[in-house]
């Protein structure tokens, strides 16, 4: 009974330990990427190759998904605002909540799914397959040729993908609030004008978007480039990078949000 | 400049506290093409390592060009890694580039040479075996025998001094096999290079290798030129090269007596 209980007690130490471990290894991988990064960025066609395949690919179920929130945001914001007679500031209500939050967020989660997967499992197959060793077999350097094109060209996609997520979401309320509804046009565009602040919000969303990009990116090489070389070590890793972004994404949010709008 | 491309001495390797190579003693000629065999799991992969400079040894030195593997820094390790070749088991081609852009791979990489200039060599390699009309296909449309072919011109592109083989006959048909096995010997010797190959397909390796090394159990457990090792009496050899079930290497994974574990004893 003693015996089960301390066994326990070390098990729960065990896997601290070794949480706090890997944190450490993924953070020196982090570190490694950026002094690694030198090459890529001279031989920028590496990134453009990227930038296709986690930014261009992933455009199909970002715009989709921006323009269905938008529209969402439409009707039920126009249900609450009608209740107070304000339905003309539908505008304010559907672009301050994408640039703020859903832009970056929503953005951000469809991204770990769709290309932070992508990237743990490429990578995953490349280590199980021998990629990376023949790489390394062939003085290359597997962190400046595969790794860190694959960070930049994400992180370059995501903020641009939060834009264009935003940017659908508000031809999304556009098109059910004016064209569906009915709201008056002119004032859904001229309230939105005034009252979306560059610094404020558009600014600070563009930075939560890069903040999401880099962790995003980072967990998913970190989980392809760590899994065990079997079948089972690439999918486990590939769901650890979603559930971990995801999670990552969302605690982030917090963090800079509360930083962000502290005064307002 | 020594004879000997590959010189090892007194080699032990551990993994943790397993000991994996007990005081390995090897030497490689130059333009020889050397075969190490053994059965599964006898340290010989990790030999293999062990020259890459994958992996540094426990104690002992191994000399590659009169270089100490084990002592280089990373930079140090990846010049000379410049001037060697590895194939490994299944090909390890870049799946996301074509048959052409893999064997260019090593020469964008560290030459500047002209595009026109990487054409020509990228196809003198393919043609040296046989695939200069594969150039345009994916890995993926490749069958098991033509991707290692295509990985042996990549791993030749740099015209390396060595080239390490890591089960170079594993999983192919007769045809395959035969075609491998000659092309390791004729490039060794048209590119006056030195081979060393991991494998345990005897038949095929006997025909074309000058020099044979076992391992067995981390130690070099016989050596000497095919014909010695065909006329070997050692139990080991003779149990490897005849492919026999028992020998010194058992078939049963030791275990209780057979009637304990049934319920059968008295």
């Amino acid at each position: 009974m003693i015996e089960a209980l301390i066994e326990n007690v070390r098990g729960i130490g065990r896997r601290t330990i070794d949480r706090v471990w890997r944190m450490g290894v993924a953070a020196h991988f982090f570190v490694l990427v950026f002094l690694h990064s030198g090459p890529s960025f001279r031989r920028f066609h590496l990134i453009i190759r990227e930038i296709f395949s986690a930014g261009v690919l992933s455009l199909i179920i970002i715009l989709v998904s921006g323009l269905f929130v938008g529209m969402v945001l439409g009707l039920q914001g126009y249900e609450t605002l009608q209740t107070y007679g304000a339905e003309e500031s539908l505008g304010v209500l559907v672009s301050l909540s994408l640039v703020r939050e859903l832009g970056p967020v929503v953005a951000a989660l469809l991204f770990a799914s769709r290309a932070g997967s992508a990237i743990t499992a490429e990578i995953g197959l490349m280590k199980a397959t021998e990629q990376i060793a023949a790489m390394e077999m062939m003085a290359v350097d597997p962190i400046a040729r595969v790794v860190a094109p694959r960070f930049w060209g994400a992180v370059i996609s995501m903020p641009l993908l939060a834009a264009l997520f935003s940017a659908m979401g508000v031809l999304g309320g556009y098109l059910v609030g004016v064209v569906l509804i009915g709201v008056d046009a002119g004032s859904f565009w001229s309230q939105m004008q005034a009252a979306v602040d560059f610094k404020e919000d558009v600014l600070n969303g563009v930075i939560k978007s890069v903040v999401f990009g880099v962790a995003i990116t980072i967990i998913a090489l970190f989980e392809g480039y760590d899994a065990p070389p079997t079948a089972e070590g690439v999918s486990r890793a590939t769901t650890r990078t979603v559930v971990t972004s995801s999670l990552a994404i969302l605690g982030l949010d917090f963090v800079l949000t509360a930083f962000m709008f502290r005064g307002v | 400049m020594s004879d000997n491309l590959i010189e090892i001495r007194d080699l032990s390797f551990a993994y943790g506290r397993k000991l994996v190579l007990k005081g390995i003693n090897l030497t490689a000629h130059r333009g020889q093409v050397i075969a190490i065999m053994g059965n599964s799991g006898c340290g010989k992969t990790t030999l293999l390592r062990l020259i890459g400079g994958a992996l540094k040894p426990t104690s002992g030195s191994l000399l590659v060009d009169g270089v100490d593997i084990g002592r280089l820094d990373q930079d140090a390790l990846y010049r000379l890694r410049r001037r060697m070749g590895m194939l490994f088991q299944f090909g390890a081609l870049f799946t996301d580039m074509s048959v052409f852009e893999n064997v260019a791979f090593q020469l964008r990489e560290h030459t500047d040479l002209p595009e026109e200039m990487i054409r020509d060599l990228v196809f003198m390699k393919l043609n040296a075996v046989g695939l200069r009309g594969a150039h345009e296909l994916m890995p993926s449309e490749l069958s098991g025998g033509m991707a290692r072919r295509v990985a042996l011109a990549r791993s030749i592109a740099l015209d390396p001094m060595l080239i390490i083989y890591d089960e170079p006959f594993a999983g192919l048909d007769p045809i395959s096999l035969g075609v491998t096995g000659n092309l390791i010997r004729r490039l060794t010797d048209t590119l006056g290079m030195t081979s060393i190959v991991v494998t345990h397909d005897v038949q095929e390796s006997l025909k074309m290798v000058d020099y044979v090394y076992f391992v067995s159990e981390g130690v070099i457990v016989a050596q000497g030129t095919p014909a010695e090792i065909k006329a070997s009496d050692l139990p080991y050899v003779h149990q490897f090269v005849h492919g026999e079930e028992n020998g010194p290497v058992p078939f049963h994974y030791p275990a209780p007596d057979y009637a304990l574990d049934l319920g059968l004893a008295a």
